[in-house]
């Protein structure tokens, strides 16, 4: 079904926004420090165009450091090192060519907990990246529009725009802060377990949409939840800390599918088994 | 669901319009070099002016000076600028493409080959999972300089160049002043990194450049003032420092002998303040125990006028005092207490009760809940609970005290001998002794009121480093957090 | 009428909220009475204020007419002549002035510390300026008198050079550059940065760090986050500290005092020597004041606690309104 869906949407969405490019990521041999501590070693992943790739693992492995590491968060925390590169359509990010804020603008990143600025309005907040970039949008309530529909919060809210971000609720909170982060045209999507801080509904709704992101954008979504896993992406890195203390890495990089009925690695069986994490 | 079928109404391709678009006519290339001509100008005419107001005269060897500076500079920015160049350029050649232009660049065209099209066509081919890893990326931490070379090229030409515009205003208003010069520069530095990194970035990230640029100098300027300050107190006072200074009075120091002390305004200052610690911790602490445990019917009125007391003027505390008791009785050391009362009574409620705040609200009902009567509670769970940070807000409100001088002057009116009584008398205290040495002509007694004003600030800092150290392990029993 | 069945209630309660009733103990009774008694020292205190100010100032009141003592600038006590509207104005003029200076720059100070400077130097920073917020007004006055104030004399110079289009700071060659409202101000201003910087930090550090970091993953430069999160954020709080400082401004006695040249009118070239505040002007004259001209100064003090008490009031309506 999500194939089916895939192949129609890529189609329909070229049509629809046709100055929208998902890139390809390219980590390599990518390690990351706090301080002293090394909490990430050596970890290599092909993030493809168009495609929802799920990093998995107990918690605490380092998949949070490294979604951080893709789109240069990690540096704002202070003490934060890392080695290795991330590479954007062949472009080093941590290159001289392109300043951190650019990465953020082409990569764009939902939290865990939802994070609408409480001083915006609905409206306000998804224009909040134009805003913050002092850019200029020639139609602004066409983009409010276009990036809410793609969040699947339009019908919601449509007759509100003019409240406050934090009159939504949770799951709403959380769509709003994906539209703002579609409204500035990101090419790629990073989602930092985005469903952990929702109810069950709402989990739901929020993975529909990203069914229906996937061939828009390229989407890189961390999360705790295998089926979560399970059902929205394409292709799977399994992180794994083994001994307390050590740093994480990657274990396996498969599809979905093979990674949960025959995984390479028997330590991603137990994982996806249930057997630990 | 809705999305993919029903796209939105206005489908027309969306153009943010991220960063500059260049002008027809005018490439981002040309702008460039416009403006760091332009810089390069202003720095040779800087140059050539210096070097006239040096004494060199003679037209040609102005003019050649001139041009050597220009040719340098513009040398200067072509060897250091063009690596940084040439990314600008691949980086608006993608600020294009991201506002719908890509058809316009040539470049991006060579950069997004066909596997695009086949990747479309299977969205689900396998991919290559294992990348091997390469090993020219060692696995040690990136250093990156904050700073780039970049940036040192655009600051430095920037302060070249606005150093050639003060030295321009320097000859043309024909000013002299070293103060209005600096600032001359300083806004031309300003204006000028803003153009130069406008046209290497963009505007936000030039607005970025600047502000940080400007807060750094204000963090900077302020640092340096307040050590300005609290240097000299320490260079003109500490000399006259001296065992004598801390036991002697001034009853019989005259006016150009070398020696006299504080000892009588040390010793009214302790009592004045004391006394209104005495008298304000416990008043405090049952206001705010009012304001926020027993909430009684006219805790509203209270807060609103320990707000307004908190923003009473300290001379109007003295001219209370004076009216309603000095002008009657004569001055004292009490009285002086009873102004500092009045000043200390607000600071103390409000923080107090702060801190009453923090207090769990799951203490209160636990003791409740054991049947305890409400001064019980207060008395054996609240206050306790809130004991260092009381502690901390009664130093700090004595910190606050100890310096005041202006309704000291209405009050205690300060004298020169030790007058150990503070219920009649006029009695001293450290700032008045300081304050009344200020108007007085000789240097000793200016060397006199330095050293009193270093007293004073040592007794402020003891009170403030042991209210961090109370503060510390109050936190340290509650668990840290806060 | 009971239906007989406890399960479903019974209808001899009635279904009217009570409260039920609290009987305090004899300690809490006690308690009670002494808490209260001690609250009520402010409202005495307050109410003292206004009463024995207003009645001590009434000798010069009838000298001079109430009327007149608020609207006119005069200080003649040998004839029984006060009036305190240039002292007012003097005294709005000099925290203006303080105001001006010092909210730019205990606001970027208070930036400084949270988001610039090194990680390592925020706790000291942060220390350093809480103890200069509590140093005694008197060391600011002392070193604005004796070292700051040479070097504002270029500093008069270049504005009065480069601004005199504002009437406000014009001046003429031969007017002495010392004892002026501006060197008053600013000497005032570094001493409210501190309680600025201080209050305002305090405010912006609470932002919630996922906020911030959604302003950053969207794109936003350091700048961008301040403007469009950190300061609305914290913009009560800011407006809240301005105003403490304002009204520390209005009331600075000594540092004032110890720097301006007195005046009775109002001076409104603010670069120009000479300058009128209410409180240096208690503080100077009351040592050898006649009890003519006490109760003058008593009315100029009552003056100045109106005033006071006014901003501070808007103050409190202006930080209530800015925290919804």
């Amino acid at each position: 079904m999500t194939t089916m869906l895939s192949e129609a949407g890529s189609n329909a969405v070229r049509e629809m926004y046709p100055d929208t490019h998902p890139a390809e990521l390219r980590a390599t041999n990518v390690s990351a420090w706090f301080g002293k501590r090394k909490v990430l070693e050596r970890c290599s992943l092909h993030m493809e165009a168009r495609r929802v790739t799920a990093l998995i693992g107990p918690s605490g492995c380092g998949k949070s450091t490294f979604i951080r590491i893709l789109n240069r968060m990690h540096e704002v925390i202070p003490g934060a090192q890392i080695a290795g590169r991330v590479e954007l359509d062949g472009t080093d990010v941590y290159g001289g060519e392109m300043s951190a804020t650019q990465v953020r603008t082409r990569i764009g990143m939902v939290f865990q907990k939802p994070n609408p600025f409480p001083a915006m309005t609905i409206g306000e907040n998804v224009l909040a990246g134009l805003k913050l970039s002092r850019t200029h949008s020639s139609d602004r309530d066409a983009l409010i529009e276009e990036s809410l529909t793609r969040a699947g919060l339009w019908n919601e809210v449509k007759d509100r725009l003019n409240e406050g971000g934090m009159s939504l609720s949770g799951g709403q909170q959380q769509r709003l802060c994906i539209a703002r982060a579609l409204a500035v045209r990101p090419q790629v999507l990073l989602m930092d377990e985005p469903c952990s801080a929702l109810d069950p509904i709402s989990t739901r709704v929020v993975e529909e949409t990203i069914t229906e992101l996937g061939p828009q954008i390229t989407i890189v979504i961390v999360t705790h939840n295998m089926q979560q896993a399970a059902r929205v992406s394409h292709q799977c890195a399994f992180f794994l800390v083994e001994e307390f203390g050590e740093p994480g890495r990657i274990v396996e990089v498969n599809e979905t599918k093979k990674m949960f009925e025959s995984p390479d690695d028997p330590r991603t069986l137990d994982y996806v088994s249930g057997r630990f994490g | 669901m809705s999305t993919l079928t029903q796209p939105p109404k206005s489908d027309r391709p969306f153009a943010p319009g991220r960063g500059p678009r260049p002008a027809p006519g005018r490439s981002p290339r040309r702008r460039l070099a416009t403006l760091e001509i332009t810089a390069s100008l202003v720095v040779a005419v800087g140059v050539a002016t210096t070097a006239n107001a040096l004494g060199i005269s003679g037209a040609i060897a102005i003019v050649a000076i001139g041009y050597a500076a220009f040719v340098a500079v513009v040398a200067l920015i072509e060897l250091t600028g063009t690596g940084a160049r040439a990314g600008r350029v691949r980086a608006r050649g993608r600020a294009a493409r991201r506002t719908g232009e890509m058809h316009v660049d040539l470049t991006l065209e060579e950069h997004r080959p066909a596997r695009v099209e086949t990747r479309f066509a299977q969205p689900e081919a396998p991919a290559l999972h294992t990348v091997p890893p390469p090993d020219d990326l060692p696995d040690v931490p990136i250093r990156r300089r904050k700073v780039g070379p970049d940036q040192v090229v655009e600051a430095g030409v920037a302060a070249l160049a606005a150093a050639g515009v003060a030295e321009v205003v320097r000859v043309a208003l024909h000013m002299q002043s070293l103060v209005g010069l600096t600032i001359w520069w300083y806004v031309a530095f300003i204006a000028i990194y803003f153009l130069l990194t406008r046209d290497h970035a963009d505007a936000e990230a030039a607005l970025d450049r600047i502000v940080t640029v400007l807060v750094w100098s204000v963090g900077i300027l302020l640092i340096a003032v307040l050590a300005w300050l609290v240097t000299t107190v320490v260079t003109k006072g500490l000399p006259q420092l001296s065992w004598g200074f801390l036991t002697h009075d001034l009853a019989k120091t005259g006016p150009l002998d070398k020696g006299g002390g504080a000892v009588h305004a040390i010793i009214g200052t302790f009592e004045q303040v004391g006394i209104a610690t005495l008298i304000v911790v416990p008043l405090g602490i049952l206001t705010a125990v009012y304001l926020h445990e027993i909430r009684g019917r006219i805790a509203a009125p209270i807060r609103f006028i320990v707000d307004a007391m908190s923003g009473l003027p300290s001379i109007v505390a003295g001219l209370l005092i004076y009216t309603v008791w000095v002008s009657g009785h004569g001055f004292s050391g009490a009285a002086g207490s009873a102004a500092l009362v009045v000043l200390m009574l607000p600071t103390m409620t409000r923080a107090t009760e702060e801190i009453l705040r923090t207090v769990p609200d799951t203490l209160r009902e636990g003791a409740l809940a054991l049947g305890a009567p409400q001064w019980r509670l207060v008395q054996s769970v609240v206050l306790p609970t809130a004991l260092a940070g009381i502690v901390t807000a009664s130093l700090l409100a004595v910190a606050r005290a100890i310096g005041e001088t202006a309704p000291m002057l209405l009050t205690a009116f300060g004298a020169d001998a030790t007058n150990l009584n503070p219920m009649s008398g006029p009695q001293g205290d450290l700032p008045l002794f300081v304050y009344k040495l200020l108007f007085l002509p000789n240097k000793t007694q200016i060397d006199r009121a330095w050293t009193g004003a270093l007293v004073l600030v040592l007794l402020v800092l003891i009170l403030f480093v042991s209210a961090r150290l109370v503060a510390r392990r109050g936190l340290k029993r509650i668990g840290g957090t806060r | 009428m009971t239906t007989g069945d406890g399960a479903l209630g019974t209808t001899d309660v009635a279904d009217v909220p009570t409260t039920p009733e609290f009987h305090p103990t004899t300690g809490d009774r006690v308690f009670r009475t002494v808490a209260t008694a001690a609250a009520s020292v402010s409202l005495v205190i307050v109410g003292a204020t206004l009463w024995f100010l207003v009645d001590k100032s009434r000798p010069a009141f009838k000298a001079s007419g109430v009327w007149n003592f608020f609207t006119t600038s005069a200080w003649n006590p040998g004839v029984g002549r006060f009036g305190v509207l240039g002292l007012l104005y003097g005294t709005m003029i000099v925290a203006t002035i303080a105001m001006v200076v010092a909210v730019p720059l205990g606001v970027a100070m208070a930036l400084f510390i949270n988001e610039y400077a090194p990680a390592r130097l925020r706790a000291p920073l942060t220390t350093v300026i809480d103890l200069l917020a509590a140093l005694p007004s008197l060391i600011f006055g002392m070193w604005g008198l004796f070292l700051l104030k040479r070097h504002l004399v270029p500093v008069s110079r270049f504005l009065s050079h480069h601004l005199s289009v504002l009437p406000f700071l014009k001046l003429d060659s031969s007017d002495a550059l010392v004892g002026s409202s501006f060197v008053a101000g600013v000497v005032v201003a570094l001493m409210i940065t501190p309680i600025i910087t201080s209050v305002s930090r305090d405010v912006m550090a609470q932002v919630p760090r996922e906020q911030c970091e959604g302003a950053l993953a969207l794109g936003g430069t350091r700048w961008g986050m301040i403007r469009d999160v950190v300061l609305p954020y914290a913009r009560g709080g800011i407006v809240g500290s301005a105003l403490l400082g304002f009204g520390r401004a209005l009331g600075e006695t000594i540092a004032v005092a110890l720097l301006i040249v007195p005046q009775v009118q109002v001076n409104t070239h603010v670069l120009k020597g000479g300058a009128s505040s209410i409180a240096a002007w208690i503080a100077i004259h009351f040592g050898e004041a006649n009890s003519l001209e006490r109760s003058g100064l008593v009315g100029a003090g009552l003056a100045l606690f109106l005033l006071t008490l006014v901003v501070n009031l808007v103050a409190r309506v202006i930080v209530r309104r800015s925290a919804v």
